[in-house]
């Protein structure tokens, strides 16, 4: 710090910002997955622990998770796990991609249990009727089905999974909007420091909405709801 | 692990933590959500007018407000206040504008752009022959508005606008980044000031917890409610 201009400093911020985003996401895509597919998974006790997981990670602010990530958790492990824990280097970088991850993957679980829903029943039987176990029937037919589904409310998750690392500016990231706060305060020039983030941001938004459109267009099967 | 966990610390700040934090995180949220719909609904209207112009301005607003983060908006407006109060009031320097009005100027602009899509959404749900026969028994568009589209498009997107407002709730804990005395803000400052942050931060998200399980608990029972009405 205190190198380069006031671009650099913007677009490491942003650089950043990208990172936390995307081990975030991969997080959230990981644990949304599970917890959706346990929802809609006949067992009991199944869609109880995907039930308890939504609603506790839907319930309570991210910013506040962030905090119990943070600060709490350490002083609640083992004395030792704790010291470890918080002189990890980078310690808000992966507080903020795993906290904001876990507060995404309710969000995943969610769309993902409205995706497979969604489906026709006749789908599900069918598999069986083929001799195939649950997990294949997950695995070959309901969840490329469900995932195409998906894809667009899934863009804009991922979309708020980028805004949402702006968080973790309060456990002492810097990414972008951390970034331009300290430009401004460097250089007293307010607007010109929040105007530049704000562009910023409405690049990579455009990026990705691009980025996604094309994804979709890609995995589109001909003939299907999702397809043309 | 709870070895030293102290509760005392919990139960002296409790009148604190309630009195000056959750009434400013319930005041800020009412207010928020009262004045996002307001103004949401407007752009909705903007929207749906028919007049390119109008809805090409409320169409780049609302995309405009859906891509930046929150904490940047707050920051934006923390700043921006003043300046747009020196040019409402032609004062001659910058106002100072209070710690709530700024932040409930904030979430104002920023909700009003996602209750627009709620209540977008709502509008669009309603059976285009009910404008029409309210156009045909003579209604302007003012009367087929207030009596006839919105009251329904309200009701049919109630469930939605609620949880909109839980999600409100929850992010008015961010104008922590102004340090502005909210509940977490209060939690926060109790829990910095005794060196007790375990404490006041699970206190906290176990009252955040609970309200908001208890809001979309009852949003569970008004849309099923409503589906038989429907």
């Amino acid at each position: 710090m205190g190198t380069g201009t006031y671009l650099d400093m913007l677009l490491s911020g942003l650089v950043l910002t990208l990172k936390t985003a995307v081990l975030a996401w991969i997080i959230a895509l990981v644990f949304g997955s599970l917890v959706g597919v346990m929802r809609t998974l006949p067992s009991k006790a199944a869609g109880w622990f995907g039930f308890c997981w939504v609603e506790f990670f839907r319930n309570m602010p991210l910013l506040v998770q962030l905090f119990l990530w943070f600060f709490v958790l350490p002083e609640l492990l083992p004395k030792a796990a704790g010291l470890w824990l918080k002189q990890l280097p980078n310690a808000p970088f992966w507080t903020a991609a795993i906290g904001i991850g876990f507060f995404m993957s309710a969000r995943v679980a969610i769309q993902l249990q409205a995706g497979i829903s969604s489906l026709p029943r006749g789908q599900k039987m069918a598999a069986t009727a083929l001799g195939l176990t649950t997990m294949q029937g997950y695995r070959y037919i309901l969840l490329p089905m469900a995932f195409r589904i998906i894809l667009p409310p899934l863009t804009s998750e991922f979309l708020n999974t980028i805004k949402n690392t702006a968080v973790a500016i309060t456990i002492g990231l810097i990414e972008l909007t951390g970034q331009a706060r300290s430009m401004q305060e460097f250089s007293f020039q307010v607007f010109e420091a929040f105007t530049a983030a704000t562009i910023l941001y409405l690049l990579v938004n455009a990026v990705v909405v691009t980025a996604m459109r094309f994804l979709e267009r890609w995995v589109a099967i001909p003939g299907y709801i999702t397809g043309k | 692990m709870f070895s030293n966990f102290d509760f005392g610390v919990i139960i002296r700040a409790l009148p604190y933590l309630f009195y000056e934090g959750m009434t400013f995180t319930l005041l800020l949220t009412g207010l928020a959500a009262l004045g996002g719909l307001v103004f949401g609904t407007a752009i909705a209207l903007m929207r749906l007018s028919g007049y390119k112009i109008l809805g090409r301005i409320a169409g780049v607003y609302v995309d405009f407000m859906r891509s930046l983060p929150l904490v940047l908006v707050i920051f934006w407006f923390y700043f921006l206040v003043p300046y747009i109060g020196q040019w409402v009031t032609g004062a001659s320097r910058p106002i100072s504008v209070g710690a709530f009005a700024s932040s409930l100027i904030t979430f104002i602009m920023f909700e009003a752009a996602y209750f627009s899509e709620i209540m977008r959404a709502g509008i669009q749900s309603i059976s285009r022959g009910q404008p029409a026969a309210a156009n045909a028994l003579g209604l302007t568009y003012a009367q087929t508005m207030r009596y006839v589209v919105l009251p329904q498009a309200f009701r049919n997107m109630l469930p939605v606008l609620i949880t909109q407002t839980i999600v409100l709730f929850q992010d008015t804990s961010l104008v922590y980044v102004l340090s502005i005395t909210d509940f977490l803000g209060a939690a926060s400052k109790v829990a910095q000031r005794d060196g007790r942050l375990v404490e006041m931060y699970l206190f906290a998200a176990i009252v955040y917890f609970t309200i908001s399980c208890i809001a979309s608990f009852g949003v569970r029972r008004l849309q099923a409610r409503i589906a038989i009405i429907r």
